[in-house]
């Protein structure tokens, strides 16, 4: 097919993945759809079990600013920072046309400083998710035969302050997949800098390794894009 | 300096700026669009639903197309290996509409039985 072995196989490999990611999303939308919306106006809007919560009254917190509210703002930062990693990585697969070792050294480090920044703010998203509000949400619950109420500060698996169950159990198990991606993408990154650094591509005459992580660097850019629409916007 | 003998003598090209700046239009092109996702977020209210759902995932296609085409490179690989990528992403779509559907008809029983 004009590409390589080792090219075609990444592709192949990432269709695969697409798969598995459009599996969990699916699944999400399925979810999502068959429960009920919220049905008031958006400004008095509710933290309850009753309905899919509002994604942006969800996530509208930035760090350092406790009691703002800026709805999406720190998810596009991390938008911002997984594009522009992508873009420095792009710009290592061509120094690496060129077989220009320090432009390749220069952009790698340029691409897993971005990975590691958007790992650092998933970990301070997943902490404010699972640690919740100032105020609590009144869940009620049906316990040996009777109805009582629990106050819920945030979410994990078995309580969700926010929503419907299913809505965190999607949250971390579908922003957990995909940061599993950023994780292993950031230690292939850092492979492929150290063998550039130790000159084992100039040795072996070309860059086609920075290429082949590079697809998959893009790839995980890629479903970020489809988590921000369908998690977060949506 | 003999051990330093089996380092090749690798030649460096300059840098192709024809194709450097086209990478960083798609950048621009990439955060361009997402401004523009969060104007309509703010802009256009929630009673707009469907018109919404509509932009975002218009949008989202947008941005997929120049993450695969430009920065993957798939535009400029043989026909055979575009095809083989993107056909099987049909399956892709149809499961989530015939999905998406099917949560809502979940949605209307439930909404009965109450």
């Amino acid at each position: 097919m004009g590409a390589s072995y080792g090219k075609l196989m990444m592709w192949f490999f990432l269709l695969s993945d697409a798969f598995t990611f459009s599996g969990l999303l699916i699944t999400y939308g399925l979810v999502r759809s068959s429960h009920k919306a919220y049905p008031g106006l958006v400004e008095k809007f509710e933290f309850s079990t009753a309905y899919w919560p509002v994604p942006e009254k969800v996530f509208d917190s930035v760090p350092f600013l406790h009691g703002v509210e800026l709805p999406l703002v720190f998810v596009g930062i991390m938008t911002f920072v997984l594009i522009m990693s992508s873009v420095t990585m792009v710009l290592a697969v061509e120094a690496g046309h060129r077989m220009d070792k320090k432009a390749v050294e220069k952009w790698m480090l340029w691409t897993l400083l971005g990975g590691i920044t958007f790992l650092s703010c998933q970990a301070w998203e997943w902490t404010h998710f699972i640690v919740g509000s100032d105020t609590p949400t009144k869940v009620k619950y049906f316990v040996d035969g009777a109805w009582i109420t629990k106050d819920i500060f945030g979410a994990n698996l078995h309580v969700n302050q926010y929503g419907p169950q299913d809505f965190a159990d999607f949250f971390f198990f579908i922003t957990g997949f995909h940061g599993f991606h950023v994780f292993s993408g950031v230690l292939f990154n850092f492979l492929i800098y150290y063998n550039t650094v130790t000159g084992v591509y100039n040795r072996r005459g070309h860059y086609e390794m920075v290429e082949k992580v590079g697809l998959y660097w893009h790839f995980v850019d890629l479903v970020w894009v489809f988590v921000f629409t369908f998690f977060y916007l949506v | 300096m003999a051990h330093h003998s089996h380092e090749p003598e690798v030649v460096v090209l300059p840098p192709d700026k024809a194709k450097i700046a086209l990478l960083w239009k798609t950048a621009g092109i990439l955060l361009v669009i997402t401004i523009f996702e969060f104007i309509i977020a703010f802009t256009i209210p929630h009673e707009y639903h469907n018109l919404r759902v509509a932009i975002f995932v218009g949008m989202t296609i947008v941005k997929a197309g120049y993450i695969v085409l430009e920065f993957m490179h798939l535009r400029y690989e043989v026909k055979v290996l575009f095809w083989s990528i993107l056909i099987p992403m049909v399956f892709v779509v149809w499961m989530l509409v015939a999905f998406v559907y099917e949560g809502i008809k979940m949605s209307d029983i439930n909404f009965l039985s109450k």
